[in-house]
């Protein structure tokens, strides 16, 4: 089963305080090459926390993540920053859209490559034919990705000009600019109509299959969730009540005691 | 439209009341007679009306453009598309370039010096652009560079007989390297923290300068700085002015062409991304530390190699040139031209420099205009003269692709 399958991203015990707060605590978990997982729990669980933790953005008080990425040797990302984390290959979305609105569409993609390319100050104010050549494919890969997600039209928009849900999608494409091979989205199909819910249903999917990206998401829209994520775990007051299939969670007490609420006798 | 006039009316004639006691009637006590003034009424409804007519329409414009906006309607201005034509802009920068270059045949010495003093503060405001404009570092004692830069010139020529020309690239680097010496504390700042750190920075250099006598000769300068030598020749003083001008015009085509190409640049993305939104830069792969030191650096770059200019042009420095006055002027020539925008900072400049030098008549009333100019700036149109245009860009070999997606 998943055992054969190339482990990415392994979390273990994972515990994050806010003083006397325990956000995440000793949460346990595993994404595997190809999977698309799926991290859910009532508002307030420490979904997102976890995925701060896990890029960078806090410093985890106890714990290990531990990313393997395939072919290299292991890292630990306790304590490293965020933009090195994503030179790594572990690129992240927003749950509240943090677009770069006064650049265009296409710009935000092309701020993806940043970490993948290398042209400085000098070369840059020199323009030689190194930096016009990678400038150019920065924008050639970037313009593939729009097209990808289905934004190509608005390339020379301001991203602050567009609709919601291609807002979330255009975070998307500029999270996947920066190559990576785990995809962490935190909630992207908040606020998005069901017609755009189904289209990113399908972009996730097809992210999935086609680059050969892992994707670990949030989410609160339980239809997209079960319908394409496998395994699932599931978070409850900064602990992980469950994981399994969706099956599994689905039938899973403790889970749904955490969404409805306690059965009582009549 | 009507409506508007109405209101003005009535707005006019209010202050005509309000101000009638103090602007109409005066008291002779000696004779014991009151003077009736009537015409300072009938000025100020005129200018009450006209004040307030004024302000209502562009309110009124503003809403309109609003609106426009809001339907996803062009709300480029004509000036702005006209910019955007690159004829047309490649013809004006020909004339503007010609006109530069005979302006010192033209015109006298006198011209040419108050031209220089405002080419130096285009090329401090292009400077300042890069830290506040593009990486969005709010700077408040950008003039401490700038001052850097000049002391450099005038001790290394002082104590070491440095020429103009070798000094240029010395206190362009001492300047950078002040930059990277206050970037490192700032890095982990944001908005106020920012601004008030360097502010105190740029107030520290002064009282420095002020009082460390054995280094800088304190309060009254150092005079005697030698002007660039054209070729180990000594010009007289019409025909160094002119030289300087020329080397200033120089300056301000290289500082264009070098911002522009880093507006565009993968580290210039990185400095609007930086500006946009921190945590999200980073969570995108950008150093920003790296990103934040290199906007710093390079702002501060520019400010050293003009303050070795300063120091040549005026051939005497002294602490007091360089007070929070000049910050607060360097960066309201940002704010006014256009946070980002290189022609709206050069138009910003000159607008600020030179419009106090030719008004001199009104020069009492300078800081008054000056600040309503700016208040007036930040309500209707606050993203400056010319707002920023971003690079749009063509994708060759995807060209049918975008025909049909």
């Amino acid at each position: 089963m998943a055992e054969k399958k190339h482990k990415l991203l392994e979390v273990k015990g994972l515990t994050m305080d806010f003083g006397g707060l325990r956000a995440v605590d000793s949460v346990t978990l595993e994404v595997h090459e190809g999977e698309i997982a799926a991290l859910i729990g009532p508002n307030g669980a420490g979904k997102t926390t976890f995925f701060n933790c896990v890029t960078g953005i806090y410093k985890p008080t106890k714990g290990d993540i531990l990313l393997h990425p395939k072919g290299l040797e292991t890292r630990r990302l306790n304590g490293l920053k965020p933009n090195k984390v994503t030179e790594m290959g572990l690129a992240r979305t927003f749950q509240n859209i943090r677009l770069f609105p006064d650049m265009t569409v296409l710009e935000n993609v092309m701020i993806g490559r940043h970490c993948r390319t290398k042209a400085g100050i000098f070369r840059a104010i020199i323009r030689d034919k190194m930096v016009r050549d990678e400038e150019q494919q920065i924008i050639e890969s970037s313009y593939q990705l729009l097209e990808k997600v289905g934004l190509a039209r608005f390339a020379n928009e301001f991203s602050r000009n567009l609709p919601y849900g291609a807002q979330r999608r255009l975070e998307i494409a500029r999270a996947m600019a920066t190559d990576p091979f785990l995809l962490l989205l935190d909630e992207p199909a908040a606020g998005m109509n069901p017609y755009e819910t189904s289209e990113l249903d399908q972009l996730i999917c097809k992210i999935s299959s086609e680059d050969k990206i892992a994707i670990l998401l949030i989410e609160h829209d339980m239809k997209l969730v079960m319908n394409i994520s496998n395994p699932i775990y599931v978070m409850e007051y900064g602990k992980k009540i469950a994981e399994g299939s969706p099956r599994e969670i689905k039938d899973n007490p403790k889970v749904i005691e955490a969404y409805l609420g306690e059965e009582t006798d009549a | 439209m009507l409506q508007n006039l109405k209101q003005s009316l009535l707005i006019s004639l209010w202050f005509v009341f309000l101000t009638f006691p103090l602007m109409v009637v005066r008291v002779n006590t000696m004779d014991q007679v009151v003077i009736w003034r009537w015409m300072n009424m009938l000025w100020v409804a005129i200018a009450s009306f006209v004040l307030s007519y004024g302000w209502r329409y562009m309110f009124a414009r503003q809403k309109v453009r609003k609106k426009v906006a809001d339907e996803g309607g062009e709300t480029r201005s004509k000036l702005q598309l006209l910019l955007e034509d690159m004829s047309f802009r490649y013809k004006a920068m020909g004339v503007i370039l010609v006109a530069a270059l005979i302006f010192p045949q033209v015109f006298d010495t006198y011209q040419s010096t108050i031209m220089i003093s405002a080419l130096i503060y285009v090329v401090l405001g292009l400077g300042l652009n890069i830290s506040v404009g593009l990486a969005g570092l709010l700077d408040l004692g950008y003039v401490a560079f700038f001052g850097v830069g000049a002391y450099s010139y005038a001790l290394l020529n002082h104590h070491f007989d440095l020429g103009f020309w070798i000094s240029l690239p010395i206190g362009g680097i001492i300047g950078c390297l002040f930059g990277i010496v206050l970037g490192f504390p700032i890095l982990r700042l944001r908005g106020d923290y920012l601004a008030i750190v360097t502010l105190g920075f740029g107030m520290i250099f002064k009282v420095v300068m002020e009082n460390w006598d054995s280094l800088s000769f304190g309060p009254s300068g150092i005079a005697n700085i030698d002007k660039p030598s054209f070729f180990g020749m000594d010009l007289n003083l019409a025909d160094s002015t002119v030289y300087i001008y020329y080397i200033m015009i120089a300056m301000v085509i290289f500082t264009i062409l070098v911002t522009n190409r880093l507006k565009n640049s993968r580290v210039g993305r990185a400095w609007i991304a930086m500006r946009e939104d921190e945590t999200a830069c980073v969570a995108m792969g950008i150093d920003i530390a790296r990103t934040k030191l290199s906007a710093y650096a390079l702002g501060a770059f520019w400010a050293g190699m003009v303050g070795v200019l300063f120091a040549s042009k005026t051939t005497f420095i002294n602490p007091a040139s360089f007070t929070f006055m000049e910050s607060a002027i360097i960066l309201s020539i940002v704010v006014l031209g256009g946070m980002g925008s290189i022609l709206g900072v050069i138009i910003g400049a000159f607008f600020l420099i030179l419009l106090p030098e030719y008004m001199r008549a009104f020069s009492e009333y300078r800081m008054m205009t000056f600040g309503a100019a700016m208040v007036l700036m930040m309500i209707f149109r606050p993203q400056g003269i010319i707002s920023n245009l971003r690079q749009t860009y063509q994708y060759k070999g995807l060209k049918d692709k975008t025909n049909n997606g």
